[in-house]
């Protein structure tokens, strides 16, 4: 089977971001970019299984700025076979992405479709099931296993309160939770290799599908800030504390 | 304007969520329906008819409801969807499952964990991991919401609703349940519990969670969370995880014990009414938003605690 993998460009999870002065957003700016971290676990598991035989094609999909080839060119060191840039300068929501990704199924017909649970930008966690949605697909939402069994997917899911196991036809969707494996690194010898991989650019406008927002940005704000407060010296001075001064125990 | 809630149910009750999630579709609009779909839900359906401010009670009782799976569960949702402006469901895992399916079947764009209801038609929600929170108009007909109970007041007990069953929607038959796992545990919950204790890297083994944490938990009637770190070393199951990606919590009291405060792990409890956080690093980041901060050997410093609470 063929698997489609969409990789999304965000800011690195290391990164503190500021709010703008002006509440439009946060500041970008020189910030380090990367490949969101669920999507390096989503091209992890298209991989292991391709080295399992179980499948034999694995595309990268973007859907960002020029630069989001970098994060292709590091799924494509990862073991990604192939990979596609749909380029655009706008904010293209869960929706629109999903609809996009619509398009991008119909015409490479994967089987299978591995995404991140959620984009630690927008942390939505949406994209995953609508696309399932409008391909009318089953969902393996937040896995942490996934076996291919006789034409069938068996999806260990993470759910509050333990985990849940679900058995979904083929062709689906699957989202991934961090502990569904541990991404490799690339190679150095990768990193060359990829260079040469196949990377297609696009462009939004070529899809003839409407991206344009549903939802309107009223403002950005700055969290409520917490002071910090005081440092106790004794374990007695912390219950002493917690009783009487802030009544919680 | 009228607004569905979509109860959270597990076995035959619902979750406290509900009533948080009805708190906040009283804020959108004034005739507020739930939906309760499950396997044999009567009691489920009759508590929910209990919540004060509710007008009627939507209920749906078959086989493909049991363990919520997404297609069969998302097709019920939109076969009701005709009849309301606004339809909003927790953001535990099963409305993080189900909700976009609903959303994008309706061509809606969905509005994630808000936070505030700031007009009918306009949220405010944290992005981020809760560094920035960015409030949203919705210029679609139908809104489509998940919603983080813990910023909302449960809505109160005393209504009586009328219950009108509804039909299936049918199971398109492309998933099929296969077995579950969950963690049995005489504690609170954590989503709701009212203290909390959590565990970090520093614990080392699921040993040490099961002689230094628990203890002072069950002194404490607390529910146990953890950071990432130690789920991910195997110390405690998946779902004990507070965070950007695991559970949000926002308990009276939170105890943070040899855990750094990496933001993923802030963005899950910062909301807590009281933060404490021991930890040997007098740097750590914790500090920088604990009420009160003990420096210290959690080897050293936790049993005194539990032994300390009598
Ligand atoms: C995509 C993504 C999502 C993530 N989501 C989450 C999430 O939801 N939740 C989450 O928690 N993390 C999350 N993380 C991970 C997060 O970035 C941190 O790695 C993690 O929170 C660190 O866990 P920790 O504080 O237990 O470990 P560490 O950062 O290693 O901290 C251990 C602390 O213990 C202290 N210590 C050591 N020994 C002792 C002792 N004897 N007594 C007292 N203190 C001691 C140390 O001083 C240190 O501060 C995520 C990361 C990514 C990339
Ligand atoms: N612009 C994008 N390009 C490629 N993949 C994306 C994009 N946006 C979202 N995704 C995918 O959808 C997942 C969930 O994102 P979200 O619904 O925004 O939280 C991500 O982990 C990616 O796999």
């Amino acid at each position: 089977m063929k698997i489609l993998v969409p990789v999304k460009r965000v800011i690195d999870y290391n990164v503190k971001v500021r709010v703008k002065s002006d509440e439009t957003g946060v500041d970008l700016a020189n910030v380090k970019m990367s490949m969101n971290p669920f999507d390096e676990i989503a091209i992890e598991e298209a991989i292991r299984l391709k080295e399992a035989g179980a499948a034999e094609e694995i595309v990268a999909v973007s859907i960002g700025p020029e630069k989001a080839q970098d994060q292709i060119r590091q799924a494509l060191a990862m073991g990604a076979d192939r990979g596609l840039l749909i380029k655009t300068d706008d904010t293209v929501e869960p929706l629109g992405v999903a609809k996009l990704l619509q398009k991008v199924v119909e015409e490479e017909k994967p089987e299978l479709v591995i995404l991140g649970k959620q984009a630690i930008d927008d942390d939505s966690n949406q994209t995953g099931q609508m696309l399932a949605a409008l391909l009318d697909w089953p969902q393996g939402t937040f896995a942490s296993k996934v076996e291919k069994t006789d034409g069938k997917l068996n999806v260990t899911r993470e759910i509050d309160g333990g985990l849940q196991t679900i058995k979904i036809n083929l062709p689906a969707v699957v989202t991934t939770d961090l502990r569904l494996n541990e991404p490799r690194y690339a190679s150095l010898p990768n990193i060359m290799k990829a260079k040469k991989k196949p990377l297609d650019v696009k462009d939004v406008g070529d899809y003839g599908v409407n991206v344009s927002p549903r939802l309107e940005v009223v403002k950005v704000t700055e969290p409520p800030k917490r002071e910090a407060g005081v440092k106790v010296e004794s374990v007695a001075e912390l219950i002493e504390k917690l009783k009487n001064e802030a009544g919680v125990i | 304007m009228a607004v569905l809630v979509v109860a959270d149910v597990h076995g035959n009750s619902i979750d406290d969520s509900t009533h948080k999630t009805v708190t906040a579709a009283l804020a959108i609009g004034s005739d507020v329906d739930i939906l309760v779909a499950g396997e044999n839900a009567g009691d489920a359906a009759a508590a929910a008819a209990k919540i004060s401010g509710v007008r009627k009670v939507l209920h749906a009782d078959d086989a493909s409801y049991a363990h919520r799976l997404a297609e069969p569960f998302a097709d019920l949702i939109v076969s009701v969807a005709g009849d309301y402006d606004a339809i909003l469901k927790a953001a535990a895992t099963t409305g993080k499952n189900v909700m976009p399916r609903v959303a994008a079947k309706l061509d809606v764009m969905q509005i994630s964990e808000i936070v505030s209801v700031d007009a009918p038609d306009t949220f405010t929600r944290p992005i981020y991991a809760g560094n920035a929170m960015q409030t949203v108009k919705s210029n679609d007909a139908k809104k489509i919401i998940t919603v983080r109970a813990t910023s909302f007041k449960a809505a109160e007990e005393g209504g009586s609703a009328a219950v009108e069953k509804i039909d299936a929607a049918g199971n398109p038959g492309v998933s099929e349940f296969v077995d579950e796992n969950l963690t049995k545990s005489d504690r609170p919950e954590l989503a709701g519990a009212k203290i909390v204790v959590s565990g970090g890297r520093a614990l080392g083994s699921s040993d040490a969670f099961e002689e230094y944490i628990m203890p002072l938990a069950d002194k404490l009637g607390a529910a146990v969370g953890a950071s990432r770190a130690a789920v991910d070393a195997g110390y405690v199951p998946n779902d004990y995880q507070v965070g950007q990606t695991g559970k949000v919590v926002a308990p009276e009291l939170y105890i943070a014990i040899g855990i750094s405060g990496a933001i993923q792990h802030l963005a899950g409890m910062k909301d807590s009414k009281v933060i404490v956080a021991i930890n040997k690093d007098e740097d750590a980041p914790i500090f920088q938003i604990a009420d009160y901060g003990l420096v210290a050997d959690l080897f050293k410093a936790v049993p005194e605690m539990t032994e300390a609470l009598g």
